[in-house]
């Protein structure tokens, strides 16, 4: 029983349990009546709440609940609710001509809608939220295409993608390996960057520029023209804008020349309707860069 | 004879340990098995020197502290390793050049999380709660640890665990199960070393020399027990070969989802709330010099607690492929939880009335209320998280991230900061702490750091959720995911402050507390088991 002399009690303080552990000791205090209220209240609530959803686990699947309510069905009821209420702009989109939807100002405001969230959802991963690009991904901002830049190339390069093996379609080119494949030496490859750079008036080695002149008639013309403007048709990048899509120093444009790259864009006719390609296709081409 | 078997046993060790890092499939496997390799080694070697010496029985009447000693100095060595990596990976996800190149593989915020969430929760909270509960269990059954140095082999085991643990995790070995990381193997270790910290902790209660057994003592127990339970259950898996560290988990699919967050949330449960119930049990009355408030609400609320915890781990997986009657279960259980979890904070709480003038003289009451205070409000706000409707804003974003935290840093770290200040003096027979005002600088730099922690990432938390569900008049995503990350930075930022300053508090608390032990004056020891009667 507890020592008087190691009590740590006061006058006034309730009965203890008469227990003591290294000098601790209990009071014997009711448990507090508004805790016990709430604890109540809450078990309650619980057995209230299990009537109404689904809970209990039987032999064969588990208590519905009596509002029918589930998650899933939720959810449906909320995607099919949006769906209602875009059915008709929908219908309207894929029915308008690509080029008719700037007149309809309802139609034009929706497909922008559309077309970001559809954005920010399937390619904002490569090409940034902000349609800004990144190493290897283009920009869309600006008006420099690789596959051309009109509502039309747009949607063509959007539905089928590029350099996948999924659709046939598929926008393709393939720019040789002139380092790994043997085609040009290596002081060879140093010649012809140093002319690329000469385009964008970047060489670093002027010496080297006129015999680069020489190796990129021969090897590079046939795809990136004449005068390295590039070609559409091929999807050949123009060299003299200063826009690179991997880097422009000497550097990457070795390892470019050396190794060639090989950018692939999914086809997105498989996975997405027909309306969210044409508004994403109107939306990127409202971007800035649209032809 | 017994240090025969030893000395055969840990050859045999050895040697199959040589075998293994031979055979090896993988590098965490290797070093595992090189480590081994030279623990039974330097084992080997002490036993033999010891072999055939006579040595003195255990005293009986004395208390097994010095095990105790050895765990208050993990403790704080662990807590401290763990804050650091914290502060780090916050820092990493608010700069991420952090991730730096050179240590891809290594270093990158994916290893290094589960090394931080592990050394917190197992290597401090873990070390701390086996060195409280032998302290404790010994005081209040008056009685001397059960199984002579089988307690040496539950701290030192345990320990070993932890560093099979954390090295697995840079290495790249784990079985993606959250708070559940480490390997067949080290599980298999940790179960064998859990088992014995059971059989100490139970075989002191049972010689104990008190009638009944003290309420700190029940929270202990519940928490060894259900633990041993709840790792056997979700570690159940088939090693791909025996020389190698992947396994395969025996459940599959939400099944397997199902027994994790099982297991996971009554880690929380048993690990970090009735563990540490039964350290604050003790230490708050001690500190206060008070009796426990409510004996009967103690009765009441552990029992509730016990049986309500171990059903709410579905309300971490609201709105996946779990069905929707579990997701219910989960949710109610954790409502009717919101109360037998007050009881605790109100038995600690209410301890002190009658000794509130502590507060202004105590620093060490000042850590111990407000850790019962955090313990409260984590204890009101899970429940809160757990009902669906919440749960669909406030999953997967980082207020789930915030709630763990003012729970751990408030709750778990500020109750053991409290029970270390109070064991240092007693275990090394000191007459006081080194520094009362560095306790209470440890005090204001940890609670301002948990509050810039838990404030940011409500408001970052809150943020993200209604980003994510954002929709335009025609029902479309406002937000690309990359625009949400974006908008976090700031509070990223005062995140990694907040950690950084509870770290600093951590720090001056080694200080304190070696200094305590190098530079105060001796006590005359009062070691004797005298039963209280």
């Amino acid at each position: 029983m507890s020592d008087p002399k190691n009590s740590n009690r006061k006058p006034g303080d309730v009965e203890t349990t008469g227990h003591s552990w290294d000098g601790i000791e209990e009071f014997n205090n009711p448990m507090p009546r508004w805790w016990v209220m709430v604890f109540y209240v809450c078990i309650i609530w619980a057995a209230i709440y299990s009537v109404f959803y689904p809970a209990w686990p039987l032999i064969n699947g588990a208590t519905p609940g009596v509002l029918g309510w589930s998650t899933r069905g939720d959810v449906k009821a909320e995607m099919q609710s949006w769906t209602d209420q875009n059915k008709a702009i929908q219908a309207k989109l894929v029915a308008t001509d690509l080029g008719q939807i700037q007149n309809d100002p309802a139609l034009a405001q929706y497909a922008t809608n559309a077309g970001g969230a559809v954005f920010r959802t399937w390619c904002a991963q490569c090409h940034g939220s902000g349609a800004q690009g990144n190493k290897g991904f283009p920009n869309l901002l600006d008006d420099d295409w690789l596959w051309g830049g009109t509502l039309k190339d747009i949607a063509f390069t959007v539905t089928h993608g590029v350099r996948n093996t999924d659709d046939e379609a598929a926008r393709f080119s393939q720019m040789p390996a002139f380092g790994r494949d043997g085609i040009l030496t290596a002081p060879q490859i140093a010649q012809v960057v140093q002319y690329v750079m000469s385009l964008t008036n970047a060489a670093t080695d002027p010496k080297a520029v006129a015999a680069g002149k020489t190796i990129f008639a021969d090897n590079c013309a046939a795809c990136h023209g004449a005068e390295g403007k590039g070609d559409r048709a091929m999807g050949a990048p123009n060299l003299t804008d200063a826009i690179w899509l991997y880097g422009g120093d000497r550097k990457t444009l070795t390892e470019t020349v050396a190794n060639a790259r090989f950018g692939v864009m999914p086809t997105w006719g498989k996975r997405l309707s027909e309306a969210d390609i044409r508004a994403v296709t109107y939306y990127v081409h409202s971007l800035g860069g649209g032809e | 004879m017994w240090d025969y078997i030893k000395l055969v046993a840990l050859g045999l060790i050895a040697v199959f340990a040589a075998i293994a890092a031979n055979f090896a499939h993988d590098v965490a496997y290797q070093v595992h098995a090189l480590l081994i390799l030279v623990v039974a080694a330097v084992m080997f070697v002490i036993t033999l020197r010891q072999t055939g010496d006579i040595r003195a029985p255990a005293p009986a009447d004395e208390y097994f502290d010095s095990v105790i000693r050895y765990g208050v100095v993990a403790t704080a060595f662990w807590g401290v390793v763990g804050f650091l990596a914290g502060t780090f990976i916050a820092s990493q996800l608010a700069f991420p050049s952090l991730n730096f190149e050179w240590a891809q593989g290594y270093m990158n915020f994916g290893r290094l999380r589960p090394l931080h969430t592990s050394a917190v929760i197992f290597a401090f909270g873990g070390n701390a709660l086996i060195a409280t509960s032998f302290y404790v269990v010994q005081r209040t059954s008056a009685a001397r640890l059960w199984g002579g140095n089988l307690a040496w082999f539950v701290f030192w085991g345990y320990n070993l665990f932890i560093v099979l643990a954390a090295t697995g995790y840079v290495l790249g070995s784990t079985q993606s199960k959250e708070y559940a990381e480490p390997e067949w193997y080290v599980d298999l270790w940790l179960t064998a070393v859990w088992l014995s910290y059971l059989a100490v902790f139970l075989g002191t209660i049972l010689r104990r020399k008190e009638k009944h057994i003290y309420v700190a003592n029940w929270f202990y127990l519940s928490f060894i027990i259900t633990v041993a339970m709840l790792h056997v259950f979700n570690n159940l898996s088939i090693p791909v070969s025996i020389f190698g560290s992947k396994s395969v988990q025996v459940f599959s699919g939400v099944q397997d989802a199902m027994t994790q967050w099982w297991y996971g949330h009554n880690a929380v449960g048993f690990f970090l709330t009735a563990g540490f119930l039964g350290m604050m049990y003790y230490f708050v009355p001690k500190q206060a010099e008070r009796p426990v408030y409510s004996y009967k609400l103690s009765i009441i609320h552990f029992w509730a607690l016990i049986f309500l915890y171990i059903w709410a781990g579905p309300h971490h997986l609201h709105y996946t492929a779990l069905p929707d009657w579990a997701s219910t279960l989960g949710m109610i259980f954790s409502i009717m939880l919101w109360m037998p979890s007050w009881g605790g904070m109100i038995n600690g709480l209410m301890t002190l009335s009658g000794a509130w003038d502590k507060l202004r003289t105590d620093p060490i009451i000042r850590m111990m209320v407000i850790s019962v205070g955090f313990y409260g409000m984590s204890t009101f706000e899970g429940p809160m998280m757990s009902i669906r409707s919440v749960n669909s804003l406030s999953h997967y974003t980082d207020w789930t991230i915030g709630h763990v935290h003012s729970g751990a840093l408030g709750w778990n770290g500020m109750i053991t900061f409290g029970a270390l200040y109070f064991l240092v003096p007693r275990l090394w027979h000191r007459e006081r702490l080194y520094s009362l005002s560095m306790v209470s600088w440890h005090f204001w730099l940890a609670t301002i750091g948990i509050i810039l922690y838990a404030a940011s990432m409500w408001v970052t938390g809150i943020m993200e959720g209604l980003m994510w569900r954002e929709v335009d008049a025609n029902g479309f995503l406002v937000n690309s995911f990359a625009d949400t990350v974006a908008a976090k930075f700031p509070m990223y930022v005062v995140r990694a402050l907040g950690g950084a300053m509870y770290l600093t508090g951590a720090l001056i608390m080694c200080v304190n507390l070696w200094k305590t032990v190098t530079s105060v004056g001796a006590k005359a020891p009062v070691g004797a088991a005298i039963p209280a009667e």
